[in-house]
């Protein structure tokens, strides 16, 4: 018995001193391999273990999306969910149907940034059915659950009375198959958001990306920041590809400056754990700028600095309206990128578009512009009445609904 | 069958005596989690000896206060031999209300927060009701009602909090008595000193006595006159009524986030079982319940003072979690002198 418990002391112990020596380890990672794609640089100290394998860093894609950030978009400015980068238009009049029942197999609406896509994405359909251009809507959620999403996809198949169907799919790899199943029914099939690893779908619509959104950011840092200084990275979670595309492109960033990267941690978008965080590296030492893999929770961050009565951090957020508004109230120096929101209003209008016969860009991407010091206040003015987890760029101005149906959510 | 054999009663030296004294206060088993707490925050000062500035000691204790609290109710609920998993719902609920009543009008404060109050009583009511006269087990109560208040906010709110908080909510959890020093003397930590003192003195009251023996055997305490249904339910209220405190000081810290409280309850769980309090009831202390919590809170500190990779923070968490209430489900399993003997057990007559 004495042994037993002398064990699970050691245990214990061995536990906090194993975890205690990853740390003083150098980093492990492997030499930067020049003929694959993942030639990412390890960063400080402490982040290597995400980016040894460069799984979410493609650098062409990389590159792309940077270059795609300086290209003028083609379309009215006026209407940025109508714009696109770098169009490759295709026919559509194969796609002819004789009903307008659409079909919308939606991931979730599980944080408030899909909520509020979701409202646009209404609004867009309520114009439209009382035009006449769209009959019913029919809609599943799948609550963040693959093998749910697979089944409601499979659902409207069956269904066989669906004139389009529009995917907002829940993860990749996963859903390509009942993506490729829709397309294989015949109806055109609409894919926004994030992608699916095949290209049967007429167009796949989105803004340009995770790795310009984490670049937007970094680069910012990198040129507000004194060489030297020290940047906190706060992440929701690993592993999911669009949020892991901000970071590498970030970290890609971070290696090219002078910025000392304390750390990477995830909050889980939790505000109180984001606050914990940053005031416990407040504790060790001075944190010059924030990076955030999403604005949610960016105002903890910032009050975390101001309870402990330290200088307002260089700071990355979202174009989410608590964000903008603490920004605005402090008059600190920041930047907040933007996932292009008003992207929930495209899918409905490339299916009216394709049922028209008209032709639709077969990658559809759409503008993605950061909101910086100039344009805060305009997009603060615009969205004056909204709630506090509004995000700016909604693109819904133009929509009877505006504003009361975004205000009662 | 192999019965360990009672040892021999040790001689009783002015050591254990000394020892009995401690583990009567601390409650058996829970000498590990002081222990624990012990190393924990020694190897912090050692990691980051700025920690242990007075300003630094209560920054953390500011962010600790809502788990010690929750694990505080949990406790009541624990040793009276159930689970309430509804509590890191009912926190996400709280702020979210707040939030959305409150919308950011100070004279609307002080209202809202009676309100809470009185939705915390009627969840905890609900949960000991059904659990204690309709006899569904808490665990299902619980976490029917955890997915009924998760669902029930995603409804109304369709999955974004609206609304503010006023300032005057977020003082509690965020603001302080500005003074020397400290810089800063946290509400909630007074909040918290206040819980402390009210639960220890309900534990040695009558009533917590009952709440024990409720735990421990649930016939026996039935034979000899305890209303189990409403000592339990007491203490489904307890813990409601703690959740929306609780969920006062979380949003007051850190303001209303869409994932505010989520998975608190399995936080808070742990916490009291790693403070030696038996899961299925009767055993435990209170205290050891709060300090449980206070080690969880230190260890994520320890965590992030060591810059430890994130992502196999939940792997070591576990690890030290089960190596400790193993550790102390050994102490206690140890006969000791002044515990009854288990009596043998008696062959079946019948």
């Amino acid at each position: 018995m004495r042994t037993t418990r002398a064990l699970l002391a050691a245990s214990a112990a061995a536990a906090l001193l194993l975890a205690a020596c990853t740390t003083d380890e150098p980093s492990d990672t492997a030499a930067p391999d020049e003929t694959a794609a993942a030639s990412e640089q390890p960063g400080a100290e402490g982040e290597d273990e995400e980016t040894a394998d460069g799984e979410f860093f493609v650098r062409a894609d990389f590159d792309r999306q940077l270059a795609q950030r300086d290209v003028e978009p083609e379309g009215d400015p006026a209407t940025p969910w109508l714009q696109a980068i770098e169009p490759e238009y295709v026919d559509t009049a194969q796609y002819a149907q004789d009903g307008n029942t659409l079909c919308f197999s939606n991931a979730s609406v599980s944080n408030p940034w899909r909520v509020t896509g979701w409202i646009t994405m209404q609004q867009q359909v309520e114009v439209l059915q009382a035009a006449g251009e769209i009959g019913e809507f029919r809609v599943s959620d799948a609550a963040d659950d693959d093998n749910k999403q697979i089944s409601d996809i499979q659902a409207f198949i069956d269904a066989g009375d669906c004139n389009a169907i529009i995917i907002s799919p829940s993860t990749t790899a996963t859903l390509t198959p009942a993506v490729e199943a829709a397309c294989a029914s015949g109806v055109p099939v609409i894919v926004f958001d994030r992608g699916v690893n095949t290209d049967c779908m007429v167009t796949f619509i989105h803004p340009i990306g995770g790795y310009a959104y984490g670049a937007d950011g970094a680069e910012f840092l990198a040129e507000n920041l004194e060489p030297g200084s020290t940047v906190l990275a706060l992440r929701i979670l690993p592993g999911v590809d669009v949020l892991e595309n901000r970071w590498a492109a970030a970290q890609e960033i971070f290696a090219d400056s002078e910025l000392e990267v304390l750390g990477d941690e995830f909050t889980g978008g939790d505000g109180a754990e984001i606050k914990n965080i940053v005031t416990q590296y407040l504790q060790r030492g001075e944190v010059d700028g924030i990076w955030m893999d999403a604005g949610d929770g960016a105002v903890a961050a910032v009050e975390a600095f101001e309870d402990t009565g330290n200088d307002y951090p260089v700071m990355v957020g979202e174009d989410e309206l608590s964000f903008l508004r603490k920004w605005q109230e402090t008059g600190m120096t920041a930047i907040a990128p933007v996932y292009s929101n008003f992207q929930w209003r495209t899918p409905i209008l490339a299916a009216t578009m394709i049922w028209a016969g008209e032709q639709v860009p077969s990658e559809w991407v759409l503008p993605q512009d950061p909101i910086t010091e100039e344009d805060r206040d305009d997009f603060l003015d615009r969205n004056a009445d909204m709630p506090s987890l509004h995000y700016a760029k909604f693109g819904g101005e133009d929509l009877p609904g505006f504003p009361s149906a975004w205000q009662d959510r | 069958m192999t019965v360990t054999a009672p040892r021999p009663t040790p001689q009783r030296s002015a050591g254990s005596r000394a020892g009995d004294l401690l583990s009567r206060v601390f409650g058996g088993g829970s000498a590990t989690v002081f222990a624990l707490l012990i190393v924990v925050f020694a190897a912090i000062f050692i990691v980051n000896p700025s920690f242990a500035e007075p300003p630094s000691l209560m920054a953390f204790l500011k962010q600790a206060a809502p788990l010690m609290i929750l694990a505080i109710g949990q406790y009541f609920v624990i040793v009276s031999g159930e689970f309430d998993l509804s509590v890191g719902s009912l926190v996400g609920a709280q702020v979210v209300i707040a939030a959305a009543l409150i919308d950011g009008e100070e004279g609307r404060t002080v209202p809202v927060i009676l309100l809470m109050v009185g939705f915390g009583i009627l969840v905890g009511l609900v949960n000991g009701l059904i659990t204690t006269l309709l006899k569904v087990q808490s665990f299902i109560t619980t976490l029917g009602m955890m997915l009924v208040l998760y669902g029930a906010i995603r409804l109304w709110t369709g999955g974004a909090p609206t609304g503010a908080l006023s300032e005057a909510f977020r003082q509690p959890g965020r603001g302080g008595i500005d003074m020397a020093v400290v810089r800063q003397l946290p509400w909630a930590l007074m909040i918290l000193v206040g819980v402390v003192i009210v639960a220890v003195a309900v534990m040695r009251s009558s009533y917590g006595r009952t709440l024990v023996a409720t735990g421990d055997n649930e016939r026996a305490a039935g034979f000899s006159g305890v209303r189990v249904w409403r000592v339990r339910t007491l203490a489904f209220v307890v813990s409601s009524v703690l959740a929306t405190l609780a969920a006062i000081l979380i949003g007051g810290y850190a303001g209303v986030t869409a994932q505010v409280g989520q998975g608190l309850e399995f936080t808070a769980i742990t916490a009291v079982v790693l403070g030696g309090v038996v899961l299925g009831g009767g055993r435990g202390s209170v205290v050891a319940a709060m300090a449980g919590a206070l080690t969880l809170e230190a260890l994520f500190v320890l965590f992030n003072q060591l810059s430890m990779p994130s992502t196999i923070r939940p792997a070591v968490q576990g690890v030290i979690i089960i190596a400790a209430v193993a550790y102390a489900a050994r102490e206690r399993a140890r006969p000791r002198h002044h515990q009854e003997v288990p009596s043998q057990p008696q062959p079946n007559e019948a």
